[in-house]
């Protein structure tokens, strides 16, 4: 939050200062944010709306979107269920190990997107370690949608359990203890006075995971092997229509990608907001 | 592993064992075997073999492209985003909210979306490459637009590890600096920056190993001329391609291990950052 900075002289800035550092922060981020998203939009119109509707509605862009759907819809509940518990066992317990698994959670964070995807090509593909059992048993993952499904599970690991963690450990287990101790069941204290308490964590966490599961590239890209109508997700579809010089197509799929981007950014926002309207109303210093 | 190690302390909660055991089975079949499965793999290759195909010229030459583009990146996002938090923090103006909502756009944008973005923008027919070519400068198609790409994916980084810190910061340290006579420079020099070095060491990192690994939105707009503006990941996409599995492990392999230096190392500033910040 920012402070009233005028009343204090001694540490205030003086207005031209103030005024071109301002000034500055809107030119940056405009040149290097706005700018690449109005391209993608004036880029997608560049033939009219007419081909824009085409594009967007054309079988190929139908059938990626719904794929790029079905995935989320898989990966982002597993992410979610997985981040509960992660986060119940790790905020809610004391036990040795705590913080080195805190850290293995995170490790999808800094692991290049192209190695999320390889890793299971060396597991799965035709010369992978499982290659020889999967083929001989007829069960294809890579290159499939298991692959696709299984390197986004990957990408997006940590976005949920990261989010829920510390809004579980800022809570403390007091109020779990009383729950019990007035006779509540594991669940319906869970149901009833964890959950409530962290849900704005828990939502953020999902916009995050969702978003990222939709958008992911570079590690799909690597498991899926680009089959037109069978594996392309949305960014990967754009990848194509892009490479063919259809830019005006690409560019109109895009707009899809970022409308769910954006749609994802003020989500985030609305609960940044819902998360500091809980610190106020529990007293805590925002 | 046997859960005994992690036997907990005494708690009157329930669920301990169950959610653990979920959280440890479900990490190991997503992130930790598929990750073991790499270094399983090269080792069927021998230390000679794997040498040669982790340090080829090609690769050496791909690591150069990536790491140097990335440091260059960090460095540039390091000012912008020092100054963005500054603004954010400190000031209160019409249009903070939109600002600050912005900085997370590269998070929520697609990076094949802001890939070909970038490129249509910087390319010679663009809207910055047009009037950049009359100039003699080309970016993209070539390492600039690299940069210009990581500078894109990093610019929160910076911003988002400096901003907490700045917002705690206690004004009385400030004040006091300025009422023992300090200028207002001197004070932000000799005050407040010295207590946002790690959180700008932790952003300049992060956003560093972001852009090394990054491939989405580079790929479009980088050329991907072999020994020129190859980047490390998309080497591994081509030896893939190309069916040359045990050179894009043991490419692989020094990109992972980067990364856990790198995890290393963003911990450690982090833990350093606390340190600090925790004797104010």
């Amino acid at each position: 939050m920012a402070r009233s900075e005028s009343s204090r002289q001694a540490t205030g800035d003086p207005a031209w200062i103030r005024r071109s550092l301002i000034a500055l922060a809107f030119v940056w981020l405009a040149a290097v944010v706005v700018l690449p998203l109005m391209a993608v939009f004036t880029q997608a119109f560049a033939q009219g709306g007419g081909a824009y509707l085409e594009s967007i509605f054309s079988d190929e862009t139908r059938f990626a979107v719904k794929l790029t759907l079905l995935v989320a819809l898989v990966v982002v509940p597993l992410n979610t269920v997985f981040g509960l518990c992660a986060a119940w066992s790790i905020a809610k317990f004391d036990f040795p190990g705590k913080s080195l698994l805190s850290t293995l959670i995170d490790i999808p964070f800094s692991v290049s997107p192209i190695i999320s995807g390889l890793v299971f090509i060396l597991l799965f593909g035709a010369q992978g370690i499982w290659g020889a059992w999967l083929s001989s048993h007829d069960i294809q993952i890579v290159f499939a949608l298991p692959g696709i499904v299984l390197a986004t599970l990957f990408v997006t690991f940590p976005f949920v359990a990261r989010e829920v963690i510390p809004a579980m450990q800022a809570q403390g287990t007091e109020e779990e203890e009383a729950a019990l101790v007035l006779g509540a069941s594991g669940w319906q204290t869970f149901w009833r006075v964890t959950l409530p308490n962290t849900k704005w964590a828990l939502m953020y966490g999902i916009v995050l995971c969702t978003a990222r599961s939709m958008g992911e590239f570079g590690a799909v890209s690597v498991v899926s092997g680009h089959i037109r109508g069978v594996t392309d997700t949305l960014p990967l579809h754009v990848e194509i229509l892009y490479n063919e010089y259809n830019f005006a197509a690409a560019f109109a799929a895009a707009t899809l990608l970022a409308g769910f981007g954006l749609v994802s950014l003020i989500a985030k926002k609305a609960v940044e907001h819902g998360i500091r309207r809980q610190k106020i109303l529990s007293g805590e210093p925002s | 592993m046997s859960l005994a190690i992690f036997k907990r302390q005494h708690s009157v909660l329930p669920g301990f064992g169950p959610t653990m055991g979920v959280t440890l089975l479900y990490l190991s079949l997503i992130v930790l075997i598929p990750l073991a499965s790499m270094v399983w793999k090269s080792y069927d290759l021998g230390w000679a073999e794997f040498f040669a195909k982790a340090f080829s010229p090609r690769a050496l030459s791909s690591y150069r492209v990536s790491f140097g583009c990335a440091a260059i990146a960090a460095l540039v996002n390091l000012p912008a985003g020092l100054l963005v938090a500054w603004v954010l923090t400190r000031y209160e103006f019409p249009g903070r909210r939109i600002l600050d909502a912005l900085v997370d756009l590269p998070f929520a944008l697609p990076t094949a979306v802001a890939g070909i973005a970038l490129t249509s923008l910087y390319a010679p027919n663009g809207w910055i490459g047009e009037p950049l070519s009359h100039l003699g400068i080309q970016v993209a198609y070539a390492i600039p637009g690299i940069v210009v790409a990581m500078i894109f994916i990093g610019l929160p980084f910076v911003v988002r590890s400096v901003q907490p810190i700045l917002e705690e910061l206690d004004p009385d340290m400030e004040e006091a600096a300025a009422i023992l006579g300090a200028g207002r420079f001197t004070t932000v020099r000799k005050v407040v920056f010295p207590l946002l070095q790690p959180s700008l060491l932790t952003g300049f990192s992060l956003a560093f190993a972001r852009a090394v690994g990054e491939y989405g939105s580079i790929v479009f707009i980088a050329g991907n001329m072999p020994m020129k503006t190859e980047i490390a990941p998309l080497l591994i996409i081509t030896q893939l391609e190309q069916f040359q599995y045990s050179s894009a492990t043991a490419i692989g392999l020094v990109m992972l291990a980067f990364s856990f230096v790198g995890l290393f190392a963003i911990n450690l500033t982090q833990w350093w950052s606390r340190r600090r910040h925790g004797q104010i």
